[in-house]
Order: structure tokens, then C-alpha cells, then sequence
């Protein structure tokens, strides 16, 4: 079966519609699907469900969906660097669910692995607990959060292989093997695509299973906070 | 004199021992990692890295690895990189020794609220519950008072918390306090501040 598509616009063919609930990696914009996401603007797919740590910023990244009205609803750990969301969010045109950036990435695991749900003791005692179950193991107390089954992952790599075994480049690896792992169908964007066996076996983060669909493109990988330090003088 | 930020930093910065992996807060906490000195501490990044190193050299900085503050960092030679859930794990599993981080507030008992003003912009809580929930050790560094005056250690938090009965110490800039049954705990003042003007600032129950 041919994995590699020859674009983001290909690669979605036949899996988007309005309503759906889509997991995205990245953490800020670091490891986002660049390509993935401005193919889902131009299809005008709508009232999309993300589950994503972030939302990109103004007018890159996930902030693209948002200038354009697609987003219904994020599920999220921190959304601080958007003013459009806040301006949608405040008006009431946004849902928001807040998760703890651990249990967003283990919701997200666990649908991938098949657990419908897990206990925690993240958020025991804060509004996170609001109206999940309690139950006490070991004489502490834990909260029911549960596993997100999502309809389609749009994920990104440093490098695959043609039949989807994923390699992951530094901090970039993130939330995309968890969030490719929670989708129904998983495309993943990467920046360069080898021939099997190319990879070594032994290290490949995301092994080619949980991987539906495979795109080669450009990124612009933009620092969303560039700091440096001075050279000492020698 | 109470001590400056960089001298909260260098308290702070005692609390950890040779060993440890640890994980440090945005702002003062940051700083820390500057004080360590001899002592082998291994940073922990929850955006999926363990060994994090200083701020790249300009024109070396590189958009695939960034801190938990989206902030271009170096990596070392002892590095390790993982995805958010193994990051967690370790996290939530109690491997990370001591989370160092800022507060909001901090009452009596030991609960935090450094996450969320009601009525203003709500960012996120990022990884902070989960981080305050599972680390071994969790010590808050933050200023006595808030910009009004008023003692940000109380006998109970007005904020939204991050985590119920969570915090161990608190290293402000008049002093040092652990969290004991009962209230507060005075372990030291900062020098030149007397253990009556501590008091003073403070809110919350001081036992003996």
C-alpha cells in the first residue's frame, strides 16, 4: 500500500469534514504541521475540535484556522501567545478546554493505546477535578480523565521512511508520536523521505503502524523566542 | 536587606543535590540554574528533554530545540529527548526530584494558585498541575508581597489552585518557611531581616 502522497491538499483527500476532532503535534511552534494546516485552510473544512498544547500564534501556525473561523472548540494546555483567540474566546465564538499539559499528552497515549480512561493525580483539588470521578488508590485521591479518540492526526517528523517509520528531531518530537497515535487515520508531514531500511530499526521513535499517510514538503519552522547568549572573549 | 532576585536564586539554588534531575519555573526559578556550581543537576525541559543547556551562541540558534518558556536553548552531552507523554511520566512518576517555581499564592497548608487571575486573560496552566502533583519535592520562590503590600503566603488561597497541599518550601526575598503541620515554619531570614518583620509580612499562621 502507497503511504507517500505527492501534497497536503492530496493527502487529506477524502478524510476531512465540518464537526470532526483532529489531534496536532507541535508544542508552540516547534514541530507544528506547517504544511498539513494550510491545506486544511484552503479546504474551508469548519467547526473543527482540535486537540492541540497550543494554538499557534496570530496568523501562523494553528492561528491560521482561527483567523479563518474553522476552529470550534480547542482542547489545550496554554493558549497565551494569540490575540486572535483571545478575542474569539472572550466573545463566546470559542470553546476552550483547559487540560495539564501531562494529562493533554496522556489523553491523547492512551486513545492511541486503546484506554478509554486513567486515574491521576494531576489537577486533584483544582477546577480540573469539577465533575470528574474521584477515586482513592493507596489512601490518595486520583481523578478520571479520558483517552481522546481522535478522527484524523495531522502530525509532523524530521525524517520517515516509505512505510511511515518516523524519526523525530530534538525538542520537535513533542506531542506528535501521541498525537499520531490517537487518530483514525494519521498524516504525517516530514522533511525528508528515505527508503526502507535507510532508518536504523533500532531507532525509530514512531514505528510505521500508527502512520496512515506520509508528505515531503519545506518548512519555515519559525523561533517563536530566540534567545542567545554573547560569545566570551578567548 | 531582603535579597534581590539573583540571591533568591542563589537560596534556592542550595536546596538542590548533587544528582538531582530537576525542573525550573520561568523567572526567578530560571535563574537558578545559574548558582549550582560544582553540583551535578540535570534540568528537565517537560517539552520532552533531559540536560538542558544555556542559550545558544547568535546564529546557532535552532527552531527544533526550545525550553518549555519557547525559548532557543543548547542541548549537552548527557542529553536525552522524548515525546510529552514519556516526559510526564517521568514527571507524574515521581523521577524528577524537585520542581523550583513561581507563585501567585501560597497558603498554609500548602496550596498553590500561580495559574489564573478570575476576570483576567486565562493563558493556560501548562504543564504546572502536573508538574506540582508528581515531582518529589516542590519549592516556590516568589516575592513576600504582592505589588499592593499585601503577604502572598495566606492562610488560604483567594486564586484558582494549581495543586492542594503541594508546596514544601517557600523561599521569598525576606526568608525561607516550610510548609509543617499547623502553618508556616520559619527556617531562616534573609540577612538583615528580623524574624518579627517576617511575621509581619506574612498572613499565614507561623508556627514555632
Amino acid at each position: 500500500m502507497k503511504k507517500v502522497y505527492g501534497s497536503a491538499a492530496e493527502a487529506l483527500d477524502g478524510l476531512l469534514f465540518d464537526g470532526m476532532t483532529i489531534a496536532a503535534g507541535g508544542f508552540g511552534l516547534c514541530g507544528i504541521p506547517e504544511l498539513l494546516i494550510d491545506a486544511m485552510v484552503e479546504s474551508g473544512v469548519k467547526d473543527l475540535t482540535i486537540a492541540s498544547n497550543n494554538c499557534g500564534v496570530d496568523g501562523f501556525g494553528l492561528g491560521k484556522l482561527l483567523d479563518t473561523k474553522q476552529i470550534k472548540k480547542m482542547m489545550s494546555s496554554y493558549v497565551g501567545e494569540n490575540a486572535e483567540f483571545m478575542r474569539q474566546y472572550l466573545s463566546g465564538e470559542l470553546e476552550l478546554e483547559f487540560n495539564p499539559q501531562g494529562t493533554l499528552a496522556e489523553r491523547m497515549r492512551a486513545g492511541g493505546a486503546g484506554i478509554p480512561g486513567f486515574y491521576t493525580k494531576t489537577g486533584v483539588g483544582t477546577v480540573v477535578a469539577e465533575g470528574k470521578e474521584v477515586k482513592t488508590f493507596r489512601g490518595e485521591d486520583y481523578i478520571l480523565e479520558e483517552g481522546i479518540f481522535a478522527d484524523l492526526s495531522i502530525v509532523k517528523a524530521w525524517k520517515a521512511d516509505t512505510s511511515g517509520n518516523c524519526v523525530f528531531r530534538k525538542t520537535a518530537r513533542n506531542f506528535n508520536p501521541p498525537a499520531a497515535m490517537c487518530g483514525k487515520v494519521c498524516v504525517m508531514e516530514v522533511e525528508e523521505i528515505v527508503q526502507p531500511g535507510e532508518l536504523d530499526p533500532d531507532h525509530i521513535h514512531l514505528p510505521g503502524i500508527f502512520v496512515h499517510r506520509i508528505i515531503k514538503g519545506e518548512h519555515e519552522k519559525r523561533i517563536e523566542q530566540r534567545t542567545t547568549r554573547k560569545r566570551e572573549d578567548v | 536587606m531582603p535579597w534581590d532576585r539573583n540571591q533568591m536564586a542563589a537560596r534556592a539554588a542550595e536546596e538542590l543535590e548533587d544528582g538531582m534531575y530537576v525542573n525550573l519555573g520561568i523567572g526567578i526559578p530560571t535563574l537558578v540554574a545559574n548558582y549550582v556550581g560544582d553540583k551535578e543537576i540535570t534540568l528537565q525541559s517537560e517539552n520532552g528533554m533531559l540536560g538542558m543547556g544555556p542559550f545558544p551562541y547568535e546564529g546557532e540558534e535552532d527552531p527544533d530545540l526550545i525550553n518549555a518558556g519557547k525559548q532557543t536553548i543548547t542541548e549537552l552531552p548527557k542529553t536525552s529527548y522524548f515525546d510529552s507523554s514519556m516526559s510526564f511520566a517521568m514527571i507524574r512518576g515521581g523521577k524528577i526530584a524537585a520542581a523550583i517555581l513561581g507563585a501567585m499564592e501560597v497558603a498554609e497548608n500548602g496550596d498553590l494558585a500561580n495559574w489564573m487571575i478570575p476576570g483576567k486573560l486565562v493563558k493556560g496552566m501548562g504543564g504546572a498541575m502536573d508538574l506540582v502533583a508528581g515531582v518529589g519535592r516542590v519549592i516556590v520562590v516568589m516575592d513576600h508581597t504582592n505589588k499592593h503590600g499585601d503577604s502572598k503566603l495566606l492562610k488560604e488561597c483567594t486564586l484558582p489552585l494549581t495543586g492542594k497541599g503541594v508546596v514544601d518550601r517557600i523561599i521569598t526575598n525576606l526568608g525561607v518557611l516550610d510548609v509543617v503541620e499547623g502553618g508556616l515554619k520559619i527556617v531562616e531570614t534573609a540577612e538583615g531581616v528580623t524574624e518579627d518583620e517576617l511575621r509581619a509580612a506574612t498572613e499565614a499562621t507561623i508556627v514555632n
